[in-house]
Protein backbone atom coordinates (compact mmCIF):
# COMPACT_ATOMS: atom_id res chain seq x y z
CA UNK A 1 0.00 0.00 0.00
CA UNK A 2 0.94 3.66 -0.25
CA UNK A 3 2.41 5.03 2.96
CA UNK A 4 2.44 8.71 3.86
CA UNK A 5 3.35 10.83 6.84
CA UNK A 6 1.69 14.04 7.87
CA UNK A 7 3.78 17.12 7.20
CA UNK A 8 4.93 19.18 10.18
CA UNK A 9 1.99 21.23 11.45
CA UNK A 10 3.80 24.54 10.90
CA UNK A 11 4.35 23.74 7.23
CA UNK A 12 0.66 22.91 6.80
CA UNK A 13 -0.39 26.10 8.62
CA UNK A 14 1.87 28.25 6.45
CA UNK A 15 0.25 26.82 3.31
CA UNK A 16 -3.36 27.41 4.33
CA UNK A 17 -3.44 30.32 6.77
CA UNK A 18 -4.27 33.04 4.24
CA UNK A 19 -7.51 31.43 3.07
CA UNK A 20 -10.93 32.44 4.37
CA UNK A 21 -12.40 28.99 3.92
CA UNK A 22 -10.75 25.58 3.94
CA UNK A 23 -11.98 22.00 3.56
CA UNK A 24 -9.76 19.41 5.24
CA UNK A 25 -10.31 16.27 3.21
CA UNK A 26 -9.37 12.71 4.18
CA UNK A 27 -8.67 9.70 2.01
CA UNK A 28 -9.87 6.58 3.78
CA UNK A 29 -7.86 3.79 2.15
CA UNK A 30 -4.05 3.44 2.10
CA UNK A 31 -3.10 6.47 4.16
CA UNK A 32 -5.87 5.67 6.67
CA UNK A 33 -4.14 2.35 7.43
CA UNK A 34 -1.05 4.24 8.54
CA UNK A 35 -3.21 6.64 10.61
CA UNK A 36 -2.00 9.70 8.73
CA UNK A 37 -4.57 10.62 6.13
CA UNK A 38 -7.92 8.94 6.85
CA UNK A 39 -11.18 10.74 7.48
CA UNK A 40 -10.58 10.49 11.24
CA UNK A 41 -7.19 12.18 10.88
CA UNK A 42 -8.82 14.87 8.71
CA UNK A 43 -11.16 15.65 11.62
CA UNK A 44 -8.27 15.87 14.09
CA UNK A 45 -6.19 18.06 11.78
CA UNK A 46 -9.18 20.36 11.16
CA UNK A 47 -9.54 20.80 14.95
CA UNK A 48 -5.87 21.61 15.32
CA UNK A 49 -6.09 24.18 12.55
CA UNK A 50 -9.19 25.77 14.12
CA UNK A 51 -7.36 26.04 17.44
CA UNK A 52 -4.37 27.64 15.76
CA UNK A 53 -6.60 30.06 13.87
CA UNK A 54 -8.27 31.10 17.14
CA UNK A 55 -4.89 31.43 18.84
CA UNK A 56 -3.52 33.64 16.08
CA UNK A 57 -6.76 35.59 15.66
CA UNK A 58 -7.02 34.47 12.03
CA UNK A 59 -10.46 34.24 10.49
CA UNK A 60 -10.79 30.95 8.57
CA UNK A 61 -13.85 28.84 8.31
CA UNK A 62 -12.65 25.23 8.48
CA UNK A 63 -14.71 22.11 7.76
CA UNK A 64 -13.63 18.50 7.47
CA UNK A 65 -14.82 15.70 5.26
CA UNK A 66 -13.46 12.74 3.35
CA UNK A 67 -14.06 9.93 0.93
CA UNK A 68 -12.82 6.39 0.43
CA UNK A 69 -10.38 7.17 -2.36
CA UNK A 70 -9.27 10.46 -3.83
CA UNK A 71 -7.83 8.80 -6.94
CA UNK A 72 -11.06 7.72 -8.67
CA UNK A 73 -13.98 9.79 -9.98
CA UNK A 74 -16.91 7.78 -8.59
CA UNK A 75 -15.94 8.28 -4.93
CA UNK A 76 -16.29 12.05 -5.29
CA UNK A 77 -20.05 12.06 -6.04
CA UNK A 78 -21.19 12.53 -2.42
CA UNK A 79 -18.86 15.44 -1.75
CA UNK A 80 -19.00 17.11 -5.15
CA UNK A 81 -20.98 20.05 -3.83
CA UNK A 82 -18.80 20.65 -0.80
CA UNK A 83 -15.61 20.78 -2.84
CA UNK A 84 -17.10 22.97 -5.54
CA UNK A 85 -17.97 25.53 -2.88
CA UNK A 86 -14.60 25.30 -1.09
CA UNK A 87 -12.15 28.15 -1.45
CA UNK A 88 -9.27 25.72 -0.84
CA UNK A 89 -8.80 22.05 0.05
CA UNK A 90 -6.20 20.52 2.33
CA UNK A 91 -5.99 16.94 1.09
CA UNK A 92 -4.77 14.16 3.36
CA UNK A 93 -4.40 11.80 0.42
CA UNK A 94 -1.10 10.66 -1.05
CA UNK A 95 0.39 12.66 -3.91
CA UNK A 96 -1.83 10.76 -6.32
CA UNK A 97 -5.05 11.88 -4.61
CA UNK A 98 -3.86 15.49 -4.37
CA UNK A 99 -3.12 15.55 -8.10
CA UNK A 100 -6.34 13.78 -9.00
CA UNK A 101 -8.32 16.44 -7.13
CA UNK A 102 -6.27 19.23 -8.68
CA UNK A 103 -7.14 17.93 -12.13
CA UNK A 104 -10.86 17.59 -11.21
CA UNK A 105 -11.12 21.11 -9.80
CA UNK A 106 -8.83 23.20 -12.00
CA UNK A 107 -9.30 26.54 -10.22
CA UNK A 108 -9.30 25.31 -6.59
CA UNK A 109 -6.04 25.27 -4.62
CA UNK A 110 -5.46 21.70 -3.33
CA UNK A 111 -2.72 21.52 -0.67
CA UNK A 112 -0.93 18.33 0.42
CA UNK A 113 -1.11 17.59 4.16
CA UNK A 114 1.08 14.51 3.76
CA UNK A 115 4.46 13.61 2.43
CA UNK A 116 3.95 10.46 0.38
CA UNK A 117 6.83 8.36 1.63
CA UNK A 118 6.83 4.89 0.09
CA UNK A 119 5.09 1.71 -1.03
CA UNK A 120 5.23 -0.58 1.94
CA UNK A 121 3.81 -3.22 4.19
CA UNK A 122 2.75 -3.47 7.85
CA UNK A 123 5.06 -6.07 9.42
CA UNK A 124 3.74 -5.22 12.87
CA UNK A 125 1.12 -2.89 14.28
CA UNK A 126 2.22 0.68 13.83
CA UNK A 127 5.29 -0.17 11.74
CA UNK A 128 5.45 0.50 8.02
CA UNK A 129 8.41 -0.51 5.87
CA UNK A 130 9.31 0.17 2.26
CA UNK A 131 9.09 -2.84 -0.05
CA UNK A 132 8.65 -1.61 -3.63
CA UNK A 133 9.75 1.27 -5.84
CA UNK A 134 7.50 0.43 -8.78
CA UNK A 135 10.58 0.14 -11.01
CA UNK A 136 8.45 -1.47 -13.70
CA UNK A 137 10.58 -4.59 -14.16
CA UNK A 138 10.21 -6.91 -11.18
CA UNK A 139 13.25 -9.02 -10.26
CA UNK A 140 11.80 -10.73 -7.18
CA UNK A 141 11.72 -14.04 -9.05
CA UNK A 142 15.51 -14.21 -9.10
CA UNK A 143 16.27 -12.39 -5.85
CA UNK A 144 14.47 -14.77 -3.56
CA UNK A 145 11.47 -12.51 -3.05
CA UNK A 146 13.54 -9.67 -1.57
CA UNK A 147 13.70 -6.45 -3.60
CA UNK A 148 17.18 -4.96 -4.06
CA UNK A 149 15.74 -1.90 -5.81
CA UNK A 150 13.72 -0.69 -2.84
CA UNK A 151 15.60 -2.29 0.04
CA UNK A 152 19.29 -1.87 -0.84
CA UNK A 153 20.41 1.72 -0.18
CA UNK A 154 22.38 1.60 -3.44
CA UNK A 155 19.91 -0.47 -5.48
CA UNK A 156 22.66 -2.98 -6.26
CA UNK A 157 22.05 -6.01 -8.45
CA UNK A 158 25.08 -8.17 -7.84
CA UNK A 159 25.38 -8.66 -4.13
CA UNK A 160 26.19 -6.74 -0.98
CA UNK A 161 28.60 -3.81 -1.09
CA UNK A 162 31.66 -3.73 1.14
CA UNK A 163 29.67 -1.75 3.68
CA UNK A 164 27.45 -4.70 4.57
CA UNK A 165 28.37 -6.20 7.91
CA UNK A 166 26.68 -8.75 10.18
CA UNK A 167 23.63 -8.50 7.96
CA UNK A 168 23.24 -4.74 8.38
CA UNK A 169 23.52 -1.85 5.93
CA UNK A 170 26.33 0.71 6.04
CA UNK A 171 23.84 3.56 6.39
CA UNK A 172 22.54 2.31 9.75
CA UNK A 173 23.02 -0.63 12.08
CA UNK A 174 19.22 -0.82 12.34
CA UNK A 175 18.71 -1.33 8.59
CA UNK A 176 18.93 -4.86 7.19
CA UNK A 177 21.31 -5.45 4.30
CA UNK A 178 18.90 -6.38 1.50
CA UNK A 179 21.50 -8.58 -0.17
CA UNK A 180 22.08 -10.54 3.00
CA UNK A 181 18.32 -11.16 3.05
CA UNK A 182 18.39 -12.16 -0.63
CA UNK A 183 21.25 -14.60 -0.03
CA UNK A 184 19.66 -16.07 3.11
CA UNK A 185 16.44 -16.72 1.20
CA UNK A 186 18.20 -18.19 -1.84
CA UNK A 187 20.24 -20.42 0.45
CA UNK A 188 17.11 -21.59 2.29
CA UNK A 189 15.56 -22.49 -1.07
CA UNK A 190 18.73 -24.18 -2.32
CA UNK A 191 19.02 -21.64 -5.12
CA UNK A 192 22.25 -19.81 -4.32
CA UNK A 193 23.19 -20.39 -7.96
CA UNK A 194 20.84 -17.50 -8.82
CA UNK A 195 23.16 -15.16 -6.92
CA UNK A 196 26.29 -16.49 -8.58
CA UNK A 197 25.26 -15.19 -12.01
CA UNK A 198 26.32 -11.64 -12.96
CA UNK A 199 23.08 -9.73 -13.38
CA UNK A 200 23.09 -7.48 -16.45
CA UNK A 201 22.51 -3.73 -16.28
CA UNK A 202 18.95 -2.75 -15.48
CA UNK A 203 16.53 -1.28 -17.99
CA UNK A 204 15.63 1.95 -16.20
CA UNK A 205 13.43 3.06 -19.09
CA UNK A 206 10.68 1.05 -17.38
CA UNK A 207 11.29 3.15 -14.27
CA UNK A 208 11.04 6.95 -14.20
CA UNK A 209 13.76 7.44 -16.86
CA UNK A 210 11.15 6.57 -19.48
CA UNK A 211 8.90 9.42 -18.33
CA UNK A 212 5.54 9.10 -16.54
CA UNK A 213 4.05 5.64 -17.01
CA UNK A 214 0.51 4.58 -17.83
CA UNK A 215 -1.33 1.63 -19.22
CA UNK A 216 -4.79 1.22 -20.69
CA UNK A 217 -7.13 -1.73 -20.61
CA UNK A 218 -8.20 -2.04 -24.20
CA UNK A 219 -11.45 -3.88 -23.39
CA UNK A 220 -12.89 -0.97 -21.38
CA UNK B 1 48.11 0.29 -24.85
CA UNK B 2 49.45 -1.97 -22.10
CA UNK B 3 50.04 0.06 -18.97
CA UNK B 4 53.23 -0.18 -16.99
CA UNK B 5 51.14 -1.28 -14.00
CA UNK B 6 49.76 -4.17 -16.05
CA UNK B 7 53.30 -5.09 -17.10
CA UNK B 8 54.37 -5.05 -13.46
CA UNK B 9 51.46 -7.34 -12.54
CA UNK B 10 52.32 -9.73 -15.35
CA UNK B 11 56.05 -9.72 -14.58
CA UNK B 12 55.51 -11.71 -11.40
CA UNK B 13 57.39 -9.17 -9.29
CA UNK B 14 56.07 -8.03 -5.92
CA UNK B 15 53.84 -5.11 -6.89
CA UNK B 16 53.41 -2.04 -4.69
CA UNK B 17 50.63 0.47 -5.16
CA UNK B 18 49.65 3.39 -3.00
CA UNK B 19 46.91 5.94 -2.81
CA UNK B 20 46.78 9.68 -3.28
CA UNK B 21 43.77 11.82 -2.54
CA UNK B 22 42.83 14.86 -4.62
CA UNK B 23 42.20 18.02 -2.57
CA UNK B 24 38.95 19.67 -1.65
CA UNK B 25 39.58 22.73 -3.78
CA UNK B 26 42.00 23.56 -6.56
CA UNK B 27 45.22 23.82 -4.62
CA UNK B 28 47.18 20.87 -6.01
CA UNK B 29 50.43 21.56 -4.16
CA UNK B 30 50.10 18.83 -1.56
CA UNK B 31 48.87 16.12 -3.92
CA UNK B 32 51.59 17.09 -6.43
CA UNK B 33 54.19 16.76 -3.67
CA UNK B 34 52.90 13.29 -2.85
CA UNK B 35 52.87 12.24 -6.49
CA UNK B 36 56.39 13.57 -6.98
CA UNK B 37 57.63 11.73 -3.91
CA UNK B 38 56.00 8.41 -4.79
CA UNK B 39 55.87 8.16 -8.57
CA UNK B 40 59.22 6.39 -8.97
CA UNK B 41 58.81 4.23 -5.89
CA UNK B 42 55.57 2.40 -6.63
CA UNK B 43 54.06 0.53 -9.56
CA UNK B 44 50.83 2.46 -9.51
CA UNK B 45 49.01 5.18 -7.64
CA UNK B 46 45.29 4.96 -6.95
CA UNK B 47 43.51 8.28 -7.23
CA UNK B 48 40.52 8.24 -4.91
CA UNK B 49 37.08 9.20 -6.19
CA UNK B 50 35.24 11.39 -3.67
CA UNK B 51 36.39 9.00 -0.97
CA UNK B 52 33.81 8.37 1.77
CA UNK B 53 31.35 10.36 -0.38
CA UNK B 54 33.19 13.60 0.41
CA UNK B 55 33.17 15.95 -2.59
CA UNK B 56 36.67 16.69 -3.88
CA UNK B 57 38.68 17.46 -7.00
CA UNK B 58 37.82 14.60 -9.38
CA UNK B 59 39.77 11.36 -9.59
CA UNK B 60 40.15 11.77 -13.35
CA UNK B 61 41.81 15.16 -12.72
CA UNK B 62 44.13 13.58 -10.19
CA UNK B 63 44.91 10.71 -12.57
CA UNK B 64 45.75 13.20 -15.31
CA UNK B 65 48.06 15.01 -12.92
CA UNK B 66 49.84 11.74 -12.07
CA UNK B 67 50.24 11.05 -15.78
CA UNK B 68 51.55 14.54 -16.50
CA UNK B 69 54.07 14.17 -13.68
CA UNK B 70 55.34 10.89 -15.08
CA UNK B 71 53.61 8.53 -12.65
CA UNK B 72 51.33 5.55 -13.24
CA UNK B 73 47.75 6.31 -12.25
CA UNK B 74 45.09 3.80 -11.25
CA UNK B 75 41.83 5.64 -11.74
CA UNK B 76 39.29 4.84 -9.02
CA UNK B 77 35.74 5.03 -10.32
CA UNK B 78 32.65 4.63 -8.21
CA UNK B 79 29.10 4.12 -9.45
CA UNK B 80 27.67 6.55 -6.91
CA UNK B 81 27.89 9.81 -8.84
CA UNK B 82 27.59 8.97 -12.54
CA UNK B 83 25.15 7.06 -14.69
CA UNK B 84 26.28 4.70 -17.43
CA UNK B 85 26.71 7.51 -19.97
CA UNK B 86 29.00 9.51 -17.70
CA UNK B 87 30.98 6.44 -16.59
CA UNK B 88 31.61 5.31 -20.16
CA UNK B 89 32.49 8.85 -21.27
CA UNK B 90 35.01 9.17 -18.47
CA UNK B 91 36.58 5.82 -19.37
CA UNK B 92 36.95 7.00 -22.97
CA UNK B 93 38.52 10.25 -21.82
CA UNK B 94 40.88 8.37 -19.49
CA UNK B 95 42.06 6.02 -22.22
CA UNK B 96 42.56 8.96 -24.63
CA UNK B 97 45.01 10.42 -22.10
CA UNK B 98 46.75 7.07 -21.62
CA UNK B 99 45.23 6.46 -18.25
CA UNK B 100 44.76 2.73 -18.72
CA UNK B 101 44.23 1.39 -15.20
CA UNK B 102 40.85 1.53 -13.53
CA UNK B 103 39.60 0.29 -10.18
CA UNK B 104 35.85 -0.30 -10.34
CA UNK B 105 33.99 0.38 -7.11
CA UNK B 106 30.40 0.65 -6.03
CA UNK B 107 31.12 3.70 -3.87
CA UNK B 108 30.07 4.57 -0.35
CA UNK B 109 26.53 5.66 0.35
CA UNK B 110 25.96 9.41 0.01
CA UNK B 111 24.62 9.34 3.56
CA UNK B 112 28.17 8.79 4.85
CA UNK B 113 29.65 11.87 3.21
CA UNK B 114 29.44 15.65 3.28
CA UNK B 115 26.55 16.01 0.83
CA UNK B 116 23.97 13.93 2.65
CA UNK B 117 21.04 15.36 0.68
CA UNK B 118 22.51 14.34 -2.69
CA UNK B 119 20.92 11.71 -4.90
CA UNK B 120 22.99 8.53 -5.18
CA UNK B 121 23.06 7.36 -8.80
CA UNK B 122 24.07 3.66 -8.73
CA UNK B 123 22.87 3.09 -12.28
CA UNK B 124 25.51 0.33 -12.48
CA UNK B 125 27.21 -1.63 -9.73
CA UNK B 126 30.90 -2.56 -9.51
CA UNK B 127 30.49 -5.87 -11.37
CA UNK B 128 28.50 -4.18 -14.11
CA UNK B 129 31.09 -1.38 -14.38
CA UNK B 130 33.79 -4.02 -14.90
CA UNK B 131 31.65 -5.61 -17.61
CA UNK B 132 31.17 -2.15 -19.15
CA UNK B 133 34.96 -1.69 -19.35
CA UNK B 134 35.26 -4.98 -21.23
CA UNK B 135 32.40 -4.02 -23.55
CA UNK B 136 34.10 -0.72 -24.45
CA UNK B 137 37.29 -2.61 -25.19
CA UNK B 138 35.38 -4.61 -27.79
CA UNK B 139 34.52 -1.37 -29.56
CA UNK B 140 30.92 -1.21 -28.36
CA UNK B 141 29.14 0.91 -25.79
CA UNK B 142 26.46 -0.33 -23.38
CA UNK B 143 23.79 0.74 -25.87
CA UNK B 144 25.28 -1.65 -28.43
CA UNK B 145 26.65 1.15 -30.61
CA UNK B 146 30.03 1.11 -32.33
CA UNK B 147 32.88 3.21 -30.94
CA UNK B 148 35.31 5.19 -33.04
CA UNK B 149 38.42 3.84 -31.44
CA UNK B 150 38.19 1.38 -28.56
CA UNK B 151 40.05 1.83 -25.26
CA UNK B 152 42.08 -0.78 -23.40
CA UNK B 153 42.24 -1.07 -19.65
CA UNK B 154 43.80 -3.00 -16.86
CA UNK B 155 40.67 -3.25 -14.73
CA UNK B 156 40.44 -4.19 -11.11
CA UNK B 157 38.13 -4.37 -8.14
CA UNK B 158 38.22 -4.79 -4.41
CA UNK B 159 37.35 -7.53 -1.95
CA UNK B 160 36.93 -7.61 1.82
CA UNK B 161 38.62 -10.82 3.01
CA UNK B 162 37.51 -10.26 6.61
CA UNK B 163 33.88 -9.40 5.88
CA UNK B 164 31.35 -10.82 8.29
CA UNK B 165 29.84 -12.97 6.88
CA UNK B 166 32.44 -13.52 4.18
CA UNK B 167 30.62 -15.97 1.88
CA UNK B 168 28.47 -13.38 0.05
CA UNK B 169 31.60 -11.28 -0.56
CA UNK B 170 33.51 -14.28 -1.90
CA UNK B 171 30.78 -15.06 -4.40
CA UNK B 172 30.78 -11.39 -5.37
CA UNK B 173 34.57 -11.58 -5.76
CA UNK B 174 34.06 -14.44 -8.21
CA UNK B 175 31.44 -12.42 -10.07
CA UNK B 176 33.88 -9.51 -10.38
CA UNK B 177 36.49 -11.83 -11.88
CA UNK B 178 33.89 -13.24 -14.26
CA UNK B 179 32.95 -9.68 -15.21
CA UNK B 180 36.56 -8.91 -16.08
CA UNK B 181 38.67 -7.99 -13.03
CA UNK B 182 42.37 -8.64 -13.64
CA UNK B 183 43.57 -7.40 -10.29
CA UNK B 184 42.13 -7.09 -6.82
CA UNK B 185 43.14 -4.68 -4.09
CA UNK B 186 41.84 -5.91 -0.76
CA UNK B 187 40.26 -3.96 2.07
CA UNK B 188 42.74 -3.42 4.89
CA UNK B 189 44.01 -6.65 6.44
CA UNK B 190 45.85 -6.97 9.75
CA UNK B 191 45.59 -10.69 10.47
CA UNK B 192 47.94 -12.50 8.11
CA UNK B 193 46.62 -15.94 9.05
CA UNK B 194 43.16 -14.88 7.91
CA UNK B 195 44.72 -13.39 4.78
CA UNK B 196 46.43 -16.73 4.09
CA UNK B 197 43.09 -18.52 4.45
CA UNK B 198 41.55 -16.13 1.95
CA UNK B 199 44.47 -16.52 -0.44
CA UNK B 200 44.36 -20.32 -0.33
CA UNK B 201 40.82 -19.98 -1.72
CA UNK B 202 41.56 -17.04 -4.05
CA UNK B 203 44.60 -18.63 -5.71
CA UNK B 204 42.35 -20.82 -7.85
CA UNK B 205 41.34 -17.74 -9.85
CA UNK B 206 43.37 -16.04 -12.53
CA UNK B 207 43.65 -12.66 -10.84
CA UNK B 208 46.46 -10.72 -9.17
CA UNK B 209 45.84 -9.85 -5.56
CA UNK B 210 47.38 -6.93 -3.70
CA UNK B 211 46.86 -6.95 0.06
CA UNK B 212 45.46 -3.71 1.45
CA UNK B 213 47.60 -2.11 4.16
CA UNK B 214 46.19 0.86 6.04
CA UNK B 215 48.83 2.61 8.15
CA UNK B 216 47.71 2.73 11.77
CA UNK B 217 48.32 6.25 13.08
CA UNK B 218 46.95 5.97 16.62
CA UNK B 219 44.95 3.68 18.90
CA UNK B 220 41.77 5.80 18.56
CA UNK B 221 42.10 5.63 14.77
CA UNK B 222 42.33 1.83 14.96
CA UNK B 223 39.31 1.64 17.24
CA UNK B 224 37.39 4.01 14.95
CA UNK B 225 38.03 1.72 11.98
CA UNK B 226 36.95 -1.36 13.93
CA UNK B 227 33.73 0.36 14.89
CA UNK B 228 32.90 2.13 11.64
CA UNK B 229 34.50 0.40 8.66
CA UNK B 230 32.89 -2.85 7.61
CA UNK B 231 35.36 -5.69 7.26
CA UNK B 232 38.26 -3.95 9.00
CA UNK B 233 39.39 -5.72 12.15
CA UNK B 234 42.49 -4.40 13.87
CA UNK B 235 43.36 -7.12 16.42
CA UNK B 236 43.46 -5.99 20.05
CA UNK B 237 47.19 -6.81 20.51
CA UNK B 238 48.02 -4.33 17.73
CA UNK B 239 45.83 -1.66 19.33
CA UNK B 240 47.57 -2.32 22.67
CA UNK B 241 50.95 -2.09 21.00
CA UNK B 242 50.18 1.28 19.45
CA UNK B 243 48.57 2.68 22.57
CA UNK B 244 51.66 1.75 24.59
CA UNK B 245 53.92 3.68 22.23
CA UNK B 246 55.70 6.63 23.89
CA UNK B 247 54.07 10.05 23.50
CA UNK B 248 54.36 11.17 19.89
CA UNK B 249 55.52 7.72 18.86
CA UNK B 250 52.24 6.21 17.64
CA UNK B 251 52.96 6.92 14.01
CA UNK B 252 56.43 5.36 14.23
CA UNK B 253 54.79 2.34 15.84
CA UNK B 254 52.28 2.22 12.98
CA UNK B 255 55.15 2.06 10.51
CA UNK B 256 56.82 -0.56 12.68
CA UNK B 257 53.64 -2.67 12.42
CA UNK B 258 53.03 -2.14 8.68
CA UNK B 259 56.65 -2.73 7.58
CA UNK B 260 57.06 -6.30 8.88
CA UNK B 261 53.55 -7.20 7.70
CA UNK B 262 54.44 -6.19 4.14
CA UNK B 263 57.74 -7.92 4.51
CA UNK B 264 56.01 -11.20 5.46
CA UNK B 265 53.46 -10.88 2.65
CA UNK B 266 56.44 -10.46 0.31
CA UNK B 267 58.82 -13.11 1.66
CA UNK B 268 56.15 -15.74 2.24
CA UNK B 269 54.62 -14.94 -1.17
CA UNK B 270 51.19 -14.59 0.44
CA UNK B 271 49.95 -12.11 -2.18
CA UNK B 272 51.15 -10.68 -5.48
CA UNK B 273 51.85 -7.34 -3.86
CA UNK B 274 50.48 -4.74 -1.51
CA UNK B 275 48.32 -1.66 -1.75
CA UNK B 276 49.45 0.83 0.88
CA UNK B 277 46.86 3.30 2.12
CA UNK B 278 48.58 5.86 4.33
CA UNK B 279 45.46 7.99 4.60
CA UNK B 280 46.61 11.61 5.01
CA UNK B 281 50.21 10.49 5.60
CA UNK B 282 51.18 9.61 2.06
CA UNK B 283 54.65 11.07 2.55
CA UNK B 284 55.40 8.12 4.86
CA UNK B 285 54.95 5.47 2.16
CA UNK B 286 58.69 5.37 1.29
CA UNK B 287 59.48 4.90 4.98
CA UNK B 288 56.94 2.06 5.24
CA UNK B 289 58.47 0.43 2.18
CA UNK B 290 61.97 0.81 3.60
CA UNK B 291 60.78 -0.72 6.87
CA UNK B 292 59.35 -3.62 4.86
CA UNK B 293 62.55 -4.06 2.96
CA UNK B 294 60.82 -3.50 -0.34
CA UNK B 295 62.98 -0.66 -1.61
CA UNK B 296 62.11 0.79 -5.00
CA UNK B 297 65.00 -1.14 -6.53
CA UNK B 298 63.67 -4.51 -5.38
CA UNK B 299 60.06 -3.66 -6.11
Amino acid sequence: MIVGEQKPFEEIWEMVKDHKQLTVFGCNTCVAVCHQGGNKEAGILASQLKMRATQDGVDIQIVDSGIERQCEHEFFEKTEDLIRKSEAVLSLACGIGVQFMASKYPSTPIYPALNTTFLGDVPETGLFTEKCQACGDCVLGITGGVCPVSRCAKRLFNGPCGGSTTGKCEISKTVDCAWQLVIDRLEAMGRLGDYEKVMPVKDWSKDRSGGPRSFKLEDF
Amino acid sequence: MISSFKKALDSGKFVVTCEVAPPKGINLEKVSRHIDLLKDKVDGMNITDHQSSVMRFPSIGGALLVKEMGGEPILQMTCRDRNRLALQAELLFAASRRINNVLCLTGDSVMLGDHKTAKGVFDLDSSQLLAAVRTLEKGKDLGGNDLEGAPTFCAGAIVTPEANPVEPQLIKFEKKIEAGAEFIQTQAVYDLDKLKDFMSYARQFKVKILAGIILLTSAPMARFMNKNIAGVNVPQPLIDEISQAPKGGALAKGIEIAGPMISRIHSEKICDGVHIMAIGKEELVPEIMASAGVSPASV
